[in-house]
């Protein structure tokens, strides 16, 4: 760990999002690309889900996790706040791992 | 904006942000285990300020390898945090200064927080709310972990499934249309695909840019964004 590497990280990860944001900023892009733009959260938002609940590492891997993130789900379609299918998804896992599951 | 509408948003950021705070002082920990400082550590998290690229950095460092290999794997992930500034500049316009400012607090979570609300004056407060809940949560759980040093088992309260559902309940919304769910299920594959062989982190950025290729053709009656939806 040095202060380049602390300094240098710093410098190319604000260089990126002043990229996005600001130097592309509000110009008008071609409508096909904004329409493929706003659909970019739907697939990240699945991969993070997907990556953090089935993976560690570089190897798949089922255990409690799939389980609360299940419950989520039922919770996010019963169209619950999002503070509470956070704290299902948490529970739920906490609970099968107390009970010796995953 | 009437306050009943506010409140859950305020609520779902700080609480986000306790749940990010708890992964922050995992990096304090592994950040200082890898020969870092405490000044060090705390300056990673208040001038990087994006988790996976300072988690990998970390952990290039902490596996033994040089620092031009952690920052080169680090700025591929933060590279994703471009993407999401585009995303982003459609919602906030503004003042030269004031984005600047939006630009640091540009990362995964903002950007899923603001796109979960459909009305535009709701995803600009998602967005700040959400930005400065996790802005403090991660400098304080990282100064917590970095004095600490010694590990916490964040894993027996389900908090490793804390992120991931409230992701579900962010991703909810976009699956309202054809397209939503199709990125929904190409988003989840390729991530899951890809995982085996590519450095940590980058599939999620894989499947993201995925869409650029794969979906290029919403049709013009679609509607793929919250923000075209009737409030």
């Amino acid at each position: 760990m040095t202060w380049g590497l602390v300094l240098g990280l710093a410098a190319g990860a604000y260089a990126f999002k002043v990229l996005g944001l600001v130097i592309v900023g509000d110009r008008a892009l071609p409508a096909r690309l904004e329409r493929c733009l706003a659909l970019i959260p739907a697939a990240l938002l699945a991969a993070i889900i997907a990556k953090d609940t089935l993976t560690i590492g570089h190897h798949l891997q089922i255990d409690a996790r799939l389980v609360g993130v299940g419950a989520a789900i039922v919770a996010a379609w019963r169209k619950l706040p999002v503070i509470v299918v956070i704290v299902v998804g948490a529970g739920a896992t906490a609970l099968v791992r107390a009970l010796g599951g995953g | 904006m009437r306050d009943e509408r506010v409140r859950p948003v305020v609520t779902t950021s700080v609480t986000l942000g306790l749940a990010v705070g708890i992964f922050a002082v995992l990096f304090g920990v592994g950040s200082v285990a890898a020969g870092g400082s405490v000044a060090q550590t705390c300056a990673m998290s208040l001038l990087v300020f994006t988790g996976a690229s300072q988690l990998s950095a970390v952990a290039v460092i902490a596996g033994g390898g040089s620092v031009g290999s952690a920052l080169g794997g680090a700025l591929v992930l933060a590279a994703r945090n471009g993407v999401f500034g585009l995303t982003m500049s459609r919602r906030l316009t503004g003042r030269l200064p004031t984005r600047l400012l939006a630009a640091q607090l540009t990362i995964d979570e903002t950007t899923a927080m603001a796109t979960a609300q459909i009305d535009p004056a709701l995803q600009r407060i998602a967005f700040w709310v959400t930005g400065v809940s996790l802005y403090i949560f991660w400098n304080l759980g990282t100064l917590a972990g970095a004095l600490a040093g010694n590990a916490i088992e964040p894993e027996r309260f389900g908090l490793d499934a804390a992120i991931p559902s409230a992701f579900v309940a962010l991703l909810w919304p976009h699956l309202r249309t054809r397209n939503g769910r199709r990125a929904m299920l190409l988003g989840a594959v390729l991530c899951l695909a890809t995982i085996p062989f590519m450095p940590v982190g980058v599939p999620v950025l894989v499947a993201s840019l995925a869409i650029l290729i794969a979906l290029p053709h919403p049709r013009p009656g679609d509607v793929v964004d919250p923000i075209e939806l009737p409030a």
